[in-house]
């Protein structure tokens, strides 16, 4: 770790090289918003619009979509440093290993919140969805997020080396992501739908996985980068 | 000549596994401060293997390796920020251009964007290439600006892996050039070269590895209007291995 | 028990034939013993539950593979850890041997699960905490043995699989708490999983002869499949040196062509 950077610092310069990699390749804009926008759309087709099921379904499938959204965007990212000796050369750098994974977290966390304020208009517009309880949604969607990015960075790091990562990668991070996808999805159907329980602790639980999951990957990131 | 203790490379009965195969099978080494020493070999002897033990990048499963006085048996981490390896990969990232590159890779390796852009220069990669993205470069382009990332990195052990290969004859003068510098000023390179007519100009010393071994050596290269003895397999010391 | 690096020239001892012991024997006799008490009370001696009737047997096997399921991947899941922080085989080969023994021990649940469901209910499958919770604990450990099986150097493998094993392991309370809240509206009784307080006498007696059954059982798998696990690396070793040899063989084959220096120029 360079001494006048910190993990910190180190993991601004990853993060801001991944963003700038966005920003000239266009692979989040160009692919995988589209993508989401079609699974939406492949959702409708499946679940006839006109029969109230879409409408009721809809925070469900919004958080599916994400999550479907994010192994392309986990493989695309982390599909880039395997490439070129990318990964040897990062590996003689300075930067610490937790520096590259909470880095690569936070790209890819700004990454997916921006899919999803895409989306957010696509359910607006294609679903018909009214938005209440603003501030539960958005501490869902940050949580959530957060979560998916830390848990997807170890796996998406795991798979990256291997010639079978198209498949392994949702394999190994779906399940993981089941409690994410259920808190989520609880969470916003309590807001958008007006029950009368509290949806907080579901954001509660989300913020919790996404903690536990940044610290054990900020731990295993050494020995994944090295061993694995 | 040597010894174990001032040597910048320090290799005995390194074995080194890829796998289950053993890349290096049993290396003796020793590289002192400032030398250029080539690698010779044929295909699949060992020389990638080779440099990436010394790079500290791959462990060894018995033997003895000390480089830049690191012991890389007790910690491999201790030894990269001070050595500069050119592998075959180019370690660019082809999206980005040429000094978003190498402003990166400056600072990733605790130097400034300046220390970066000045290797760009130092490597002869034309002002008008910079901001086009690496992928649209020529692989000698490509090539340069590779080396570039290395040398902004001021290490202290250049590791090259056929770095001749691929450029025009004004790059390869320019990288003898470079290596020749770096040893003048303290460094000590270690390359390994299939282009043996122009890597013995440079090359201070050379050595063999073959089946994962170094092979025995006569004594240092002979001044060029000498002819050189043939091989004794009679090493000295253990310090020319 | 770290793997000998380099094989000699001659083995230390006779290569063993089989994972079985003197140890092993008398657990896998003890473990028997109590399967047959296991199954004579739980399925004849004990009585039928009031309301499910002879539907509750099936809790006497569902119970102890739950049980042991969740033992195996407890062993995972500490070899993992071990595993990172000690790098010996020995954590690396228990705990994919957990892996293993948990998934086959789950996968036996989910189907007896289901078949209580079909008897009582009439569905094969339904959305309820255990169940569900077994369900993603599976697919989990199923991506475990899927990276365990791409040829890959031991260590390389050991460390992807106690990443894996360690990440899995700290979902499983949230997974819980997370399924519970989602499907614990919902539940009407279900004995899946639970131990009936309400047991007693003869019923309660076997439910323990099972429940000690089942975990003998998978310490007996476990250890067998350590010990199968074992032989097959030290078996791999057995060529390291040989292929060393081979390796070195490349070297003097083509050193006879090679000159020192170029002196032709």
């Amino acid at each position: 770790m360079s001494q006048t950077r910190g993990v910190l610092g180190d993991a601004w310069l990853m993060a801001r090289k991944d963003l700038l990699l966005e920003r000239r390749a266009k692979i989040g804009l160009g692919q995988v918003v589209p993508f989401a926008i079609l699974v939406l759309l492949l959702f409708a087709f499946a679940l006839d619009p006109d029969r109230g099921v879409l409408k009721q379904a809809t925070p469900g499938l919004f958080w599916v979509t994400v999550l479907f959204s994010a192994v392309l965007t986990l493989q695309r990212s982390f599909g880039l440093e395997a490439e070129d000796g990318i990964l040897e050369a990062l590996r003689l750098s300075e930067i610490s290993p937790a520096g590259i994974y909470l880095g690569k977290v936070t790209a890819l966390t700004i990454q997916l919140l921006l899919l999803e304020a895409v989306l957010v208009i696509g359910v607006a517009v294609l679903y018909d969805t009214k938005f209440v309880g603003i501030a539960l949604l958005v501490a869902i969607a940050f949580t959530a997020t957060l979560g998916i990015a830390a848990a997807g960075s170890v796996y998406g790091a795991l798979a990256a080396r291997l010639r079978s990562r198209e498949t392994l990668l949702p394999l190994l991070l779906l399940p993981l992501l089941a409690p994410v996808l259920i808190a989520a999805t609880r969470g916003c159907e309590v807001s958008l739908q007006r029950e009368a329980v509290s949806g907080w602790p579901w954001a509660a639980l989300l913020g919790i996985f996404a903690l536990v999951y940044l610290a054990l990957g900020s731990l295993l990131f050494r020995p994944l980068l090295e061993d694995a | 000549m040597g010894n174990a203790v001032s040597a910048i490379v320090h290799l005995h009965s390194a074995v080194a596994l890829i796998g289950r195969f053993p890349a290096l099978a049993g290396v003796d080494l020793d590289v002192d401060a400032g030398e250029i020493l080539l690698l010779q070999g044929p295909n699949g002897a060992g020389k990638t293997t080779l440099l990436g033990v010394c790079a500290g990048l791959i462990g060894l499963s018995s033997g003895e390796a000390v480089v830049l006085g690191e012991d890389l048996t007790l910690n491999r981490r201790a030894v990269r920020r001070r050595v500069g390896l050119l592998g075959h990969d180019s370690f660019l990232y082809q999206d980005l251009s040429v000094v978003e590159n190498l402003d990166f890779w400056s600072q990733a390796a605790a130097a400034t964007v300046a220390d970066g852009r000045a290797a760009l220069e130092r490597l002869g990669v034309a002002s008008r290439l910079f901001n086009l993205p690496v992928h649209a470069l020529s692989a000698g382009q490509r090539r340069r600006v590779s080396f570039a990332a290395m040398i902004c990195r001021r290490p202290e052990l250049w590791l090259l892996d056929e770095p001749h290969a691929g450029l025009d004859s004004s790059a390869r003068d320019l990288v003898d050039g470079l290596m020749e510098e770096a040893a003048a000023s303290g460094a000590t390179v270690l390359f390994a070269s299939h282009e043996l007519d122009r890597a013995e100009h440079v090359a201070h010393r050379s050595v063999t590895i073959s089946g994962g071994v170094i092979l025995p050596q006569a004594p240092p290269a002979a001044p060029p209007d000498a002819r050189p003895a043939a091989p004794t397999g009679s090493p000295s010391g253990g310090s020319e291995l | 028990m770290t793997a000998t690096k380099m094989n000699s020239a001659q083995s230390v001892s006779p290569a063993p034939t089989g994972t079985g012991s003197r140890g092993t024997r008398l657990l896998g006799a003890v473990a028997v013993c109590f399967l047959a008490v296991a199954v004579v009370y739980g399925l004849f001696i004990s009585p039928p539950d009031s309301q499910l009737g002879n539907t509750i047997r099936i809790i006497y096997m569902h119970v102890p593979t739950v049980m042991a399921a969740y033992l195996a991947f407890l062993t995972t899941a500490v070899s993992s850890a071990m595993y990172l922080w000690k790098r010996t085989e020995f954590w690396d080969l228990l705990g994919s041997s957990g892996a293993e023994i948990g998934v086959l021990f789950f996968t036996v649940t989910i189907i007896d699960g289901a078949l209580w469901g079909k008897v009582t209910w009439g569905v094969f499958w339904r959305w309820e905490p255990r169940l569900t919770t077994s369900a993603v604990l599976l697919i989990m450990y199923l991506g475990y043995l899927a990276v365990r099986a791409i040829p890959a150097d031991p260590k390389t493998r050991a460390t992807r699989c106690a990443i894996i094993g360690l990440v899995a392991v700290v979902n499983i309370p949230i997974v819980h708490k997370a399924v519970d809240w989602w499907r614990g509206l919902h539940q009407g009784k279900t004995v899946l999983g639970t131990l009936n307080p309400e047991m007693g006498g003869t019923q309660l007696f076997a439910m323990y002869s099972a429940l000690t059954a089942g975990i003998l059982v998978c310490v007996w798998l476990l250890i067998h499949r350590f010990r199968a696990g074992y032989l097959a690396e030290r078996a791999s070793d057995l060529g390291l040196g040989q292929a060393l040899e081979e390796r070195r063989l490349e070297s003097s084959s083509t050193s006879s062509g090679s000159k020192v220096s170029g002196d032709d120029s």
